[in-house]
């Protein structure tokens, strides 16, 4: 990664413009042509330091989600977190050091989706999934800042 | 609700869950078409608009309106923390007196190294804890480190805490809804 992604990587966090030929716009800001900007994302998402380039929606906006946590016997780790992990709606999953040692976000469509996901999970488990929804969001519009060290 | 904590820092804004706006059904058609990000083709806007069936025109302008109105955070470069070497992903969790939880928000997320600060409710007797702060660090040194500077901050807010980490992501993706 040289000096040039790592501009691409800290300065276009935010405000990625909104015009016709946005990579056009932030090449003339580096010096670099568009094609080159859109190789280095390409290269950059595909070595995975950019997960991707785009909006970050507000939670709730287009759907309902919540975080959700499940105690899992640890012999039974591994079947519980794949059968986690085949849901659609389930879009992180982590392991974690804690009796409660499965967390996972469930996003869908609305706050009843998430319910019945939920519910199925704990129906197939036969275990509790505690379900703890986000109430208020705390968050610097500043991006994150990264040191380059 | 989506109020500014000008008193702390103008940067910090707390919403409510309750404050969710409501888009319609095409701003909803660009979310879905773009939350595994814009494609990288030298006109992206036009190829979300040939997805959703409008100009990318419109495109543009209702992807700024929900960027004003707050539904929108930022449109960018998304890093992947991991990827980056920052590893250790601890999720930290404190119990803070329900008067006790803007200021203790506000003063977390002042900090400028938390991406994200979640007030959730407690579950007795499983689950304590109700403000969730993500901490991304190197090592398991630099994590504590962030963690101390956190409970610091919280003073005498902070009625208890620790720190799960994460032993093994088991799956990630984006926010992913279906169409």
């Amino acid at each position: 990664m040289d000096a040039i992604d790592r501009r691409l990587l800290d300065d276009y966090q935010h405000d990625l413009p909104l015009s016709s030929d946005p990579f056009n716009e932030i090449g003339e800001h580096l010096g670099i042509s568009a094609d080159e900007v859109i190789a280095r994302l390409h290269h950059l998402r595909q070595g995975g330091a950019v997960s991707r380039v785009g909006a970050v929606v507000k939670p709730g906006t287009a759907g309902a989600s919540t975080l959700a946590a499940m105690a899992v016997p640890p012999v039974w780790l591994e079947r519980v977190a794949a059968l986690v992990s085949g849901y659609a709606e389930v879009n992180h999953n982590y392991q974690r050091e804690h009796r409660l040692n499965l967390w996972f976000v469930v996003a869908a469509v609305n706050r009843e989706a998430v319910g019945m996901v939920l519910d199925d999970i704990s129906r197939r488990t036969g275990l509790e999934v505690l379900d703890l929804p986000m109430q208020q969001d705390f968050h610097i519009d500043l991006g994150f800042g990264l040191q380059w060290t | 609700m989506t109020q500014h904590l000008d008193s702390i820092d103008s940067a910090i804004t707390v919403d409510s869950i309750d404050s969710a706006i409501t888009v319609d059904s095409i701003d909803r058609a660009i979310i879905v078409a773009t939350q595994d990000g814009l494609p990288l083709v030298a006109r992206p806007y036009d190829a979300v608009a040939e997805q959703v069936g409008i100009s990318a025109v419109e495109v543009r302008a209702r992807m700024r309106a929900m960027v004003e109105a707050g539904s929108i955070r930022r449109i960018g470069v998304v890093p992947n923390h991991y990827a980056l070497g920052y590893g250790w992903n601890g999720m930290s969790v404190w119990d803070v007196a329900d008067d006790d939880v803007m200021a203790a928000g506000a003063a977390m997320t002042a900090l400028g190294f938390i991406s994200h600060c979640y007030q959730r409710p407690r579950l007795p007797p499983h689950w304590p804890y109700n403000l969730f702060a993500m901490v991304h660090a190197r090592d398991h040194g630099a994590a504590q480190v962030l963690v101390e500077r956190i409970a610091l901050a919280l003073g005498g807010m902070n009625r208890g805490h620790r720190v799960l980490y994460s032993t093994r992501i088991l799956k990630k993706t984006g926010l992913r809804l279906t169409g």
